[in-house]
């Protein structure tokens, strides 16, 4: 599983961490994701992500 | 207008805000300032601007030192306009300057003022050399803005931190130890907690490379420089950004015939009894942003809100949204309100707080005027949740 990272704020999301304050559960790859869901630092949506080398 | 000297050849060029009561919805009771600074060195350096406004008071302030169409280099730290207000203007009069900003400052600009400018974007890391001197950048993304950078000034160890370690302080007196330092503690935490508090995780990050740093001069962008405290400073940061409180309780209602008040009064007579200190922020007088210089240091966050029409009251409302978004941490919270039929208040609050990751003690919701015998059983579940 790949991580991304968000091209506005630079966070980096973890599939191994996943997003827990928002309900995604470690493990979950960053594909699978619900639309809905937003950088948690920044606020921008999933299609501001870029794949991290 | 005259500079203030900062040290060899290095000037504080800013402007002074003393009207400012009202910064897009944080209370500026004391004004501020938007610092500039100037290098004078074999490339003139200029960072930072001010807000539009203020930009005559800057360029008089520069041409105290040298012609202001001598200036090489202008370092956009931070694209919020209260910064960048015055690039437009100063680059018609010198459109050769070269301006050094990261990616997302590039892009911040542009978008702010159509400008065609001759940028440098730095790489995070990145050493410019202007002469006798280095200034090296590094990215500090969402502190607080996705193009926020910082400038540490090799040679002359003074850091350029923009909007971090800022106060709103209007004053003529330029450093941490000419300045009641209680109102610069004071307004610098105010600051962190109407403007930092969601970025804890971006603080601590940026304060990691800090501490190989030598750094004789903290240089923000706002209010006060920083020399002869650093160190307090930076460990109030460390501090606040891991969300470390005190053993406080802050109490924030607004209440329509004084009954939600008196549960008001009564949690806090029940922290009292705990030993936890208090502090009573009735809506209708304390200002949302003044109440948060208090829940950045307050372990329990109380709100109170009577129902009006099957909703919470309006100020409470503008409250919550405002704590919300900046996000505090680890705290207790507790919802308590009166009511005289539907109550929907009440749980509409602690909602709000349970979405924070607030703990939560058990909501106090009690119809019409609420009696001593109830208040007494409120203060007493209040300690017994304490103790829990």
């Amino acid at each position: 599983m790949k991580k991304y990272e968000c091209s506005v704020c630079g966070y980096v999301y973890d599939p191994v961490l996943g997003d827990p304050d928002a309900g995604i559960a470690p493990g979950t790859a960053f594909e699978d994701i619900p639309e809905g869901w937003v950088c948690p630092v920044c606020g921008v949506g999933k299609d501001q992500f870029e794949v991290q080398e | 207008m005259q500079p203030k000297k900062i040290k060899e050849n290095i000037y504080w060029v800013g402007a002074i805000d003393w009207d400012i009561r009202n910064f897009h919805g944080y209370a500026t009771q004391r004004g501020t300032t938007y610092n500039a600074y100037l290098i004078i060195d074999e490339k003139i350096t200029l960072i930072d601007t001010v807000k539009h406004y203020l930009y005559d008071e800057m360029i008089a302030r520069i041409s105290a030192v040298i012609d202001p169409s001598k200036i090489d280099y202008i370092v956009s730290n931070h694209v919020e306009m209260d910064h960048s207000g015055g690039l437009p203007k100063l680059l018609e009069l010198i459109p050769n300057a070269k301006v050094i900003t990261s990616p997302n400052g590039e892009a911040g600009l542009k978008a702010h003022y159509q400008s065609e400018w001759d940028f440098h974007v730095i790489k995070s890391g990145e050493t410019i050399n202007i002469g006798k001197r280095n200034l090296s950048f590094v990215t500090t993304p969402m502190l607080h803005w996705p193009d926020n950078m910082v400038g540490y000034l090799v040679e002359d160890k003074i850091l350029f931190s923009n909007d971090a370690f800022g106060q709103h302080i209007a004053s003529s007196e330029r450093f941490d130890d000419q300045y009641p330092f209680d109102i610069i503690q004071e307004e610098a935490a105010k600051y962190y907690a109407n403007i930092v508090l969601p970025y804890g995780t971006q603080v601590q990050k940026a304060l990691e490379p800090l501490q190989d740093l030598d750094i004789e001069i903290i240089a923000p962008s706002h209010g006060i420089i920083w020399r002869s405290q650093i160190q307090t400073i930076i460990n109030a940061y460390r501090k606040w950004s891991s969300n470390e409180t005190d053993h406080k309780a802050v109490i924030v209602y607004d209440t329509m015939w004084n009954s939600t008040e008196r549960i008001a009064y009564a949690i806090q007579a029940a922290f009292e009894d705990i030993g936890v200190n208090t502090q009573m922020r009735n809506l209708k007088t304390v200002h949302i942003s003044d109440i948060m210089t208090d829940v950045l240091t307050a372990k329990y966050i109380c709100v109170g809100s009577p129902t009006l029409n099957n909703n919470m009251m309006p100020n409470v409302a503008a409250f919550l949204t405002y704590m919300k978004g900046l996000a505090p941490k680890k705290r207790t919270g507790l919802a308590f309100g009166s009511y005289g039929w539907g109550g929907q208040s009440i749980g509409q609050v602690e909602e709000v707080l349970a979405g924070l990751g607030f703990e939560l003690l058990d909501k106090i919701k009690l119809q019409y005027i609420p009696v001593t015998e109830q208040l007494q059983e409120a203060i007493q579940k209040i300690k017994t949740g304490y103790q829990s």
